[in-house]
C-alpha cells in the first residue's frame, strides 16, 4: 500500500477556494499543540488571538489600519508572483517610500506650505519605491542576477539608511535624543476618516487599489500578459509578450505600491519617521498574497486575517504572557501550509492498495 | 534465451479483462490480449484509444482497476516497473528519458536496476550494441547524438536487461526511412531469437510489413485482433477509426501568385548550448503554394520556426520578407499584423498555455490583429466567439464550452490551434508538425484545412517528419540537415529514397563539397 501524488486533468476550482481554509485549519491545530507545549490553555489562547480582537470597536479599527499596508503591498507582490517574478524586498521598498515622502514633510516643516504637501508626499513615496524596486529588476534583466537575493538584501540597505537619517540629519532637535523626526505638520498628514478614530484615508486608497487590480488582472490585456508569462513562458513569447519588460514593469508596480503603503503608514498612523515603523509588513504581505490566491479580493480578505494575527498577538502578550514572536511563528507556519495545500489544486492524493500480494511469477 | 518451448499452449503474457478506470472514464475496457514468443505484435489505435494506458499497465507503471495479467500462465501483480523488468519485460518509450550532458554509458547505468560499475556497464553496452548492429560509443555525450542514435541508447538499455518481451512505443516516428529499415532488421533478429515484441504504431504500411499479429483498440476497447498482412491499410484504418476516413482532396489547378514569404540567405547562431546553427537558408514561397520541409527532428527545424515567427529576431531585416516587407527585425506580433500566422510543433506550453482556457488561448495569438482588444481591455465575447467558430469549423470535441487547453486530447487541441490561426485568414501560414501525435480523423481535417487555405491564395510552409503527409499535401519539398536547407524539388519527383538520402546528409548541396565530412559523420 502506498500513497501517491497524481496530476489532475484540470485544475480543481473547489480546492483552489478551500485550500486557504485547509491551511488555516492546519495552522490552528499546530498552534494549539505549541500552546500546550508552552503550558498555555490552547482554547483560551486561540480565543484571545482570534475572537477577542473582533469584539471591540477599537480593535476592529486597528485591524483595518494594519490591513491597509498589508493588502496594498500584497497586491503589488501578486503582480510579480503571477508573472513568476520573485520580489522578496517589499519591506525595503516600503521603507524607502516612507523615507522619500518624509523628506518633503521634513523640508516643509513649519513653513506655510499648503494642502499639496500630502498628495506630493504620496507621489514621492510611490516613485521612490518603484525606483528602488527597479534595482533588482534591472540586475535580473541585464545580468541575470537572482532577484530573490538582490531584492532581499536591499531591505537591509533601506533599513539602515532610514536609521541613519533619523539618528542624524533628520532627528527632531526637541526629541530628547530619540531617533525620530519631529511630528509631521497637519498638511503633511493623511487625514483621519472618522473623528477620534484611527481609520485613515489610506484605507480608502487601499480599497481603490484592490478594485483597480481586479480590473487590471481580469479585464485588460496587460493583466493577461502578466498571467500568461507566469503560467507558460514559452507560450507567452509565442504570443508576442516580452518577459523581460514584464520583470521591470511588475517590479516597478509592486515597488510603487509598497512605497505608497510606506509613506501612508508614516504620514498616517505613525505621524513621524522613526525606525520600526513596520512590524515586517513587507514580509507578511508575501503570506497575504499567497493566502489570498494572488487574487485581489482574496488578498483583501487575507490581509484582514493577518492583521488580526498582529492584533491578537499583542493582546495575547498582554493577557497571557505569550511571546510576541509567536505571531511570526504563526505566520510562517501558515505560509508553509498554504503552499502545501496549493499543490492539491493540480495534484491529488491517491492510496494504492494492491489487490492481493500473492504469487508474483515465482519460477 | 527464453527456454520455453511454447508449443501453442500458454502465451508469454496474457491480459484477461484488463480494465483501467479514471473516475467515470474507462481508459481500458476489459481488454484481452495474448503475446506470444517469436512474434511481433502490433498495437494499433488512434490517440486516446488506450494504447499507452495498456502498455503502461503491462509495464507496471499503472495499476489496473480490474482484470488480471498472466505471465507464462501465472497470475501476476506488478506494482512498479522494476518488477516488470525483473520478469523480463522491457520498454522503449516514445519520449526519450536521457540526460543531454551525460555520456551514453552514464545514461544507461542510471537506467539499470543492478549496481554495476560504470566500466562494466560500458563493456556490456558495447558488446550488446555491436551484437545487434546498433553501434554506440559509450563515451559520447548524448547532446552530440542524432535522434536515431538516442533511440538506439534506449533500445540497447532495454536489451541489456535481456528481456523476453520488449514493448516499443512508436519507435519510427523520429527516424529517416533508412534508419527505420535498420530498426526493422534488429526487430526481426530479436523475434528470431524467440523474444516477443509489442509494437505501437500509427504507420499502417509499416505494421503490415513487420508484424505478425495486430490488436486494434478504439475508445478503450479491443475491436479486433487480426493478421495485418492479410489486411489493407484502408481496412486497418477503418477498424481504428470506426468509419471511413475522409480522403484529403487537393483543389484542382491551384494557381500560384506573387511570393508571399521569402527567406534570403538566413544564418543564425543558436541561442541554446546544444542548438543548431542555421546556415544560408533561402526559400521563396508563392501564394497558393504549399512547401514542405522534411528532415529528422533536431536538424534546425525548431530554430527555423523561431526565426520565421519572430520569436528570435534576425540581424538583417531583409533576410525574411513577409508580403513584400522586410520583416527580419519585426516581433511576432508585428509579423502577425502583416498577415502571417504560426503553428508550432509543441501544442502544450508553446502553442497554448496548458492551464488557461481556450478563450484565453484564442487571445494569446489573436490579441495582435483580431479586434479582441479595445483600448487595452479584453473583449471576452470576441474571444469566446473565436472558440465557438473554431469548434464548429474544425469539429473540436471538448467537455464544455471553454475548458482548459490541457484537458483536450492532442488531436482536438491541434484542431483548435490550427483553426484559431486559419480563422484569421492569414496570407502566410508557417506550421510545424501539423499532425504530430494526432489521430487519423483529426489529421485529415487539418491537412484538408491547409490545402483549402492554399487554394484560397495563402502561402503555406509545412515542416514535418512524416513523409507521407508531405507527399499528400505539398507542391514542393526541401530537406533540412544540420541547419541547412536543400534546394526544393517538385513533390512528384521526390522519391522516398531521394528524401531519405538528403535527410541522412548525403548529396546535400552538390556544388558544396565542404559539407562532405558532416555528412559522413552522421552517415546513417
Amino acid at each position: 500500500m502506498r500513497l501517491v501524488l497524481e496530476k489532475r486533468t484540470e485544475r480543481s476550482n473547489t480546492i483552489a477556494l478551500v485550500s486557504p481554509l485547509i491551511a488555516i485549519g492546519l495552522t490552528i491545530v499546530t498552534m494549539s499543540i505549541m500552546f500546550v507545549i508552552l503550558g498555555k490553555n490552547p482554547i483560551l489562547a486561540l480565543g484571545v488571538y482570534f475572537i477577542d480582537p473582533l469584539t471591540d470597536a477599537y480593535s476592529l479599527q486597528e485591524i483595518a489600519v494594519k490591513a491597509t499596508p498589508l493588502v496594498m503591498i500584497a497586491i503589488g507582490l501578486s503582480f510579480c508572483y503571477l508573472a513568476n517574478v520573485w520580489n522578496i524586498g517589499a519591506e525595503g521598498q516600503f521603507l524607502v517610500g516612507a523615507v522619500a515622502g518624509s523628506w518633503l514633510a521634513v523640508k516643509t516643516q513649519g513653513t506655510d506650505a499648503g494642502y499639496w504637501v500630502m498628495p506630493a508626499m504620496l507621489l514621492l513615496g510611490a516613485a521612490a519605491g518603484a525606483l528602488y524596486a527597479l534595482i533588482p529588476a534591472l540586475c535580473r534583466v541585464r545580468f541575470g542576477a537572482s532577484e530573490i537575493l538582490t531584492s532581499l538584501m536591499l531591505v537591509y540597505v533601506a533599513d539602515l539608511f532610514l536609521d541613519y537619517l533619523v539618528r542624524g540629519p533628520w532627528r527632531d532637535p526637541k526629541g530628547f535624543n530619540f531617533p525620530t523626526t519631529a511630528e509631521f505638520d497637519p498638511v503633511a498628514t493623511v487625514p483621519i476618516l472618522i473623528e477620534g478614530g484611527r481609520l485613515h484615508m489610506g484605507f480608502v486608497i487601499m480599497l481603490i487599489v484592490v478594485a483597480a487590480a481586479s480590473v487590471l488582472l481580469g479585464r485588460t490585456i496587460k493583466g493577461f500578459e502578466i498571467r500568461v508569462v507566469g503560467a507558460a513562458p514559452r507560450a507567452a513569447r509565442f504570443g508576442g509578450f516580452n518577459a523581460k519588460q514584464l520583470v521591470v514593469l511588475t517590479f516597478a508596480a509592486s515597488g510603487a505600491l509598497a512605497g505608497l503603503a510606506g509613506i501612508i503608514e508614516v504620514a498616517g498612523p505613525v505621524g513621524h519617521l522613526q525606525p520600526g515603523i513596520s512590524p515586517g509588513y513587507g514580509f507578511t504581505a508575501i503570506i497575504v498574497a499567497f493566502l489570498g490566491r494572488l487574487n485581489p479580493i482574496g488578498i483583501l480578505v487575507a490581509g484582514f486575517f493577518l492583521a488580526l494575527t498582529f492584533i491578537g498577538g499583542e493582546q495575547a502578550q498582554i493577557a497571557m504572557k505569550i511571546p510576541l514572536d509567536v505571531t511570526k511563528v504563526f505566520q510562517g507556519i501558515l505560509l508553509f501550509y498554504v503552499l502545501a495545500s496549493d499543490s492539491m489544486i493540480t495534484y491529488r492524493f491517491r492510496l494504492i492498495v494492491p489487490p492481493r500480494k500473492v504469487s508474483r511469477g515465482a519460477a | 534465451m527464453p527456454g520455453d518451448p511454447h508449443s501453442g499452449a500458454t502465451p508469454l503474457l496474457q491480459t484477461v479483462g484488463l480494465t483501467k478506470r479514471y473516475g467515470d472514464f474507462l481508459a481500458n475496457d476489459s481488454i484481452d490480449i495474448e503475446i506470444w514468443p517469436n512474434a511481433i505484435h502490433a498495437l494499433l489505435g488512434e490517440n486516446g484509444a488506450g494504447k499507452s494506458t495498456l502498455v503502461k499497465t503491462i509495464y507496471g507503471l499503472i495499476q489496473p482497476s480490474g482484470g488480471e495479467m498472466r505471465w507464462q500462465g501465472r497470475k501476476i501483480v506488478l506494482s512498479r516497473p522494476s518488477e516488470a523488468r525483473a520478469l523480463g519485460i522491457g520498454m522503449v518509450f516514445q519520449h526519450f528519458s536521457l540526460f543531454d550532458n551525460l555520456t551514453v554509458a552514464e545514461n544507461v547505468a542510471l537506467g539499470l536496476d543492478g549496481k554495476e560499475q560504470l566500466k562494466e556497464v560500458s563493456a556490456r553496452l558495447e558488446q550488446v550494441s555491436s551484437n545487434y548492429g546498433l553501434p554506440l560509443d559509450p563515451g559520447r555525450e548524448v547532446w552530440q547524438l542524432s535522434v536515431g542514435e538516442r533511440q538506439r541508447i534506449e533500445i540497447v538499455r532495454a536489451l541489456m536487461q535481456n528481456p523476453q518481451f520488449l514493448i516499443l512505443d512508436e519507435p519510427t516516428a523520429v527516424l529517416t526511412p533508412q534508419e527505420a529499415d535498420q530498426l526493422f532488421i534488429v526487430l526481426d533478429r530479436l523475434k528470431a531469437e524467440g523474444r516477443a515484441i509489442l509494437y505501437i504504431s500509427h504507420k499502417l504500411e509499416e505494421v503490415k510489413r513487420l508484424c505478425d499479429t495486430a490488436t486494434i483498440l478504439r475508445g478503450g476497447r479491443k475491436v479486433a485482433t487480426c493478421n495485418p498482412k492479410q489486411e489493407t491499410a484502408a481496412s486497418l484504418a477503418r477498424m481504428m477509426v470506426g468509419s471511413d476516413i475522409k480522403e484529403v482532396r487537393p483543389a484542382a489547378g491551384r494557381a500560384t501568385t506573387i511570393p508571399r514569404l521569402v527567406v534570403n540567405d538566413l544564418s543564425l547562431e543558436p541561442d541554446e548550448p546544444h542548438g543548431v546553427r542555421l546556415q544560408h537558408i533561402s526559400l521563396e514561397l508563392k501564394g497558393g503554394e504549399i512547401l514542405g520541409i522534411a528532415g529528422v527532428a533536431g536538424n534546425g527545424q525548431d530554430e527555423l520556426f523561431a526565426a520565421l515567427s519572430g520569436e528570435r529576431l534576425a540581424h538583417d531585416p531583409g533576410t525574411i520578407v513577409i508580403e513584400g516587407l522586410a520583416a527580419g527585425h519585426l516581433s511576432i506580433t508585428q509579423r502577425r499584423k502583416l498577415g502571417a500566422a504560426f503553428v508550432p510543433e509543441e501544442r502544450l506550453g508553446h502553442g497554448t498555455a496548458p492551464r488557461m482556457k481556450l478563450s484565453e488561448n484564442a487571445l494569446l495569438t489573436g490579441h495582435a490583429a483580431s479586434g479582441m482588444v479595445r483600448h487595452g481591455f479584453i473583449d471576452g465575447a470576441a474571444t469566446l466567439l473565436t472558440v465557438d467558430r473554431a469548434t464548429e469549423a474544425f469539429d473540436v470535441r471538448k467537455a464544455k464550452r471553454d475548458p482548459e487547453a490541457a484537458s483536450l486530447s492532442g488531436g482536438n487541441l491541434q484542431k483548435f490551434i490550427v483553426g484559431r490561426e486559419i480563422l484569421r485568414n492569414p496570407g502566410v501560414l508557417v506550421v510545424s508538425q501539423p499532425t504530430w501525435g494526432v489521430d487519423a480523423g483529426a489529421a485529415a481535417v487539418i491537412r484538408q484545412a491547409l490545402l483549402d487555405l492554399a487554394a484560397a491564395g495563402a502561402a503555406v510552409l509545412v515542416t514535418s517528419q512524416d513523409l507521407d503527409e508531405l507527399a499528400e499535401i505539398t507542391d514542393r519539398i526541401a530537406v533540412m540537415f544540420h541547419g541547412r536547407l536543400s534546394e526544393p524539388m517538385a513533390t512528384a519527383d521526390a522519391s522516398r529514397e531521394k528524401l531519405g538520402l538528403l535527410m541522412g546528409g548525403s548529396s546535400l548541396g552538390p556544388t558544396d563539397s565542404g559539407q562532405k565530412e558532416t555528412a559522413d559523420a552522421a552517415g546513417a
